[in-house]
């Protein structure tokens, strides 16, 4: 089995990966900014429960919350599972658990910004939502953009996680593949597409520092 | 006409009186000083007449539209739209400039005016140009604020609250962040808007300027107005608080 014939077998996998990836990165990222909100809360029970929520993401494995969200509706309400549901089941367990790291970013970039900047828009007529969209979420983007960059890096990995509910990402194949096969090459191919797949997202979030560097 | 007018101004902060019933009223094309220790209560006192800070009672009318009320020993504000609707007749210059350094000098200037006010675009670009050449800043159109001096980004901050077309501008410190050179660009500037006849609250530690740009200066302390009066007539004071406050000005 050469290097060419692997990719190939691996490409239904690969395109699964991708997929888990960007839906992940499009539902954790406005969820993470609400749960910022909520983190930073005037209101003491909607602070706390947000707290509640970060720290059981954080200290818990996504592993582990991988297949509670799978499962849990059979355990829990005796619902019947259908296959379908398994990506679905990934899609929400990896959207939870990135959200919260997220929150917990936005919170450090916003907290960071000067309360200046709020008086300076309020005095110029600016409404609340325009002061953060427009004034304050920009700026925070820019401080934060080396973090999510991590975030983000170490998303690609987790993708892997998947095949803890057996669910027919790149990783689940290239095990498959090996263990049929006899051979670590379809692992090591798999370790390739990682690298190469992070390579560009690192190139990507480099350029968009760049775009993000005409001021300081 | 009275473009600002603020009767028995109280605000506390936690336990700590910061404003025992302040009353001033400013003229149109008045230019009022306001001088004092730190910790007296002045900036305080403008963050109450720009909504920063919510005063605890008292009244604040704008050219004669009453904005809080007293009504039963506390301060009423009005509806958000009246709010909204009274930040349109003030300008307020920060200390620390605070530009928004995403946007482009010119960005700073027109963004608020179109986009808030819902002005003509061309006429408030052609407005927010008039202003930067009238700073001497008619290079620095697109710049960024971190590519100028913190004497030009005073300028732009002052063009940027001009740009609204305030009735009053009120200044908190304005010179404070700036070195001596830097602060004679921004005191020329303030004195040139005092002869085009704007209406202007200065709170500065700049005695000599206060004495020469003011057509009254105020003298607070402890969170009371010790003495409003004109500039000859505090700089000759008798009474014993000014002239000590005074005289350290003068010694150093």
């Amino acid at each position: 089995m050469d290097l060419g014939t692997i990719f190939l077998e691996l490409t239904g996998g690969m395109l699964t990966t991708i997929q888990i990836f960007l839906l992940t990165l499009l539902f954790s990222l406005p969820l993470g900014l609400v749960i910022s909100f909520g983190r930073m809360s005037k209101i003491w029970i909607i602070r706390t429960l947000t707290k509640i929520y970060i720290s059981i993401m954080r200290g818990t494995p996504l592993m582990l919350q991988l297949i509670v969200v799978y499962f849990g509706p059979y355990y829990i309400f005796g619902m019947t599972i259908s296959s379908s549901y398994r990506g679905s089941a990934v899609i929400i367990a990896f959207a939870l658990n990135y959200a919260a790291y997220f929150a917990e970013i936005y919170r450090s970039g916003i907290e960071s910004m000067s309360a200046g900047q709020y008086e300076a828009a309020k005095v110029l007529g600016y409404s609340r939502s325009q002061t953060f969209f427009r004034i304050i979420l920009p700026q925070v983007i820019k401080r934060i953009l080396p973090s999510i960059t991590n975030e983000v890096i170490t998303l690609v990995k987790d993708t892997s996680l998947a095949f803890s509910i057996a669910y027919a990402e790149m990783f689940t194949q290239a095990k498959a593949l090996a263990a049929t096969a006899h051979n670590v090459i379809p692992l090591l191919a798999a370790g390739l597409f990682y690298y190469i797949f992070n390579f560009v997202v690192a190139m990507l979030m480099d350029y968009g520092e760049k775009r993000m560097n005409y001021y300081s | 006409m009275k473009i600002l007018e603020m009767n028995h101004v109280k605000k506390s902060f936690k336990d700590t009186k910061v404003l025992k019933d302040i009353s001033l009223a400013v003229e149109e094309g008045e230019v009022v000083s306001i001088i004092g220790p730190s910790g007296s209560g002045k900036s305080t006192l403008l963050r109450c007449a720009t909504f920063l800070e919510t005063m605890d009672d008292g009244s604040l009318t704008y050219v004669g539209d009453p904005v809080v009320q007293s009504v039963n020993g506390s301060a009423s504000y009005g509806s958000k739209a009246a709010q909204k609707k009274a930040c349109g007749y003030f300008g307020l210059v920060f200390q620390n400039f605070n530009l928004f350094p995403h946007f482009s000098v010119i960005k700073n200037i027109t963004d608020a005016p179109i986009r808030n006010q819902k002005r003509d675009k061309a006429e408030v670009y052609r407005e927010a140009r008039e202003l930067l050449a009238k700073m001497g800043l008619s290079d620095k159109e697109n710049a960024y604020p971190c590519e100028l001096s913190g004497g030009q980004k005073q300028r732009v901050s002052i063009a940027r609250a001009l740009a609204m077309k305030p009735k009053i501008l009120f200044f908190d410190e304005p010179t404070s962040a700036l070195d001596p050179e830097l602060t004679i660009e921004i005191l020329k500037v303030i004195k040139d808007l005092a002869k085009e006849n704007m209406t202007m609250v200065i709170v500065t530690h700049e005695m000599s300027f206060a004495r020469d740009v003011s057509d009254r200066i105020i003298f607070m302390e402890h969170g009371m107005i010790v003495e409003d009066t004109t500039p000859q007539a505090l700089f000759t004071s008798d009474n014993a608080r000014t002239r000590e406050f005074l005289g350290k000005y003068h010694n150093s």
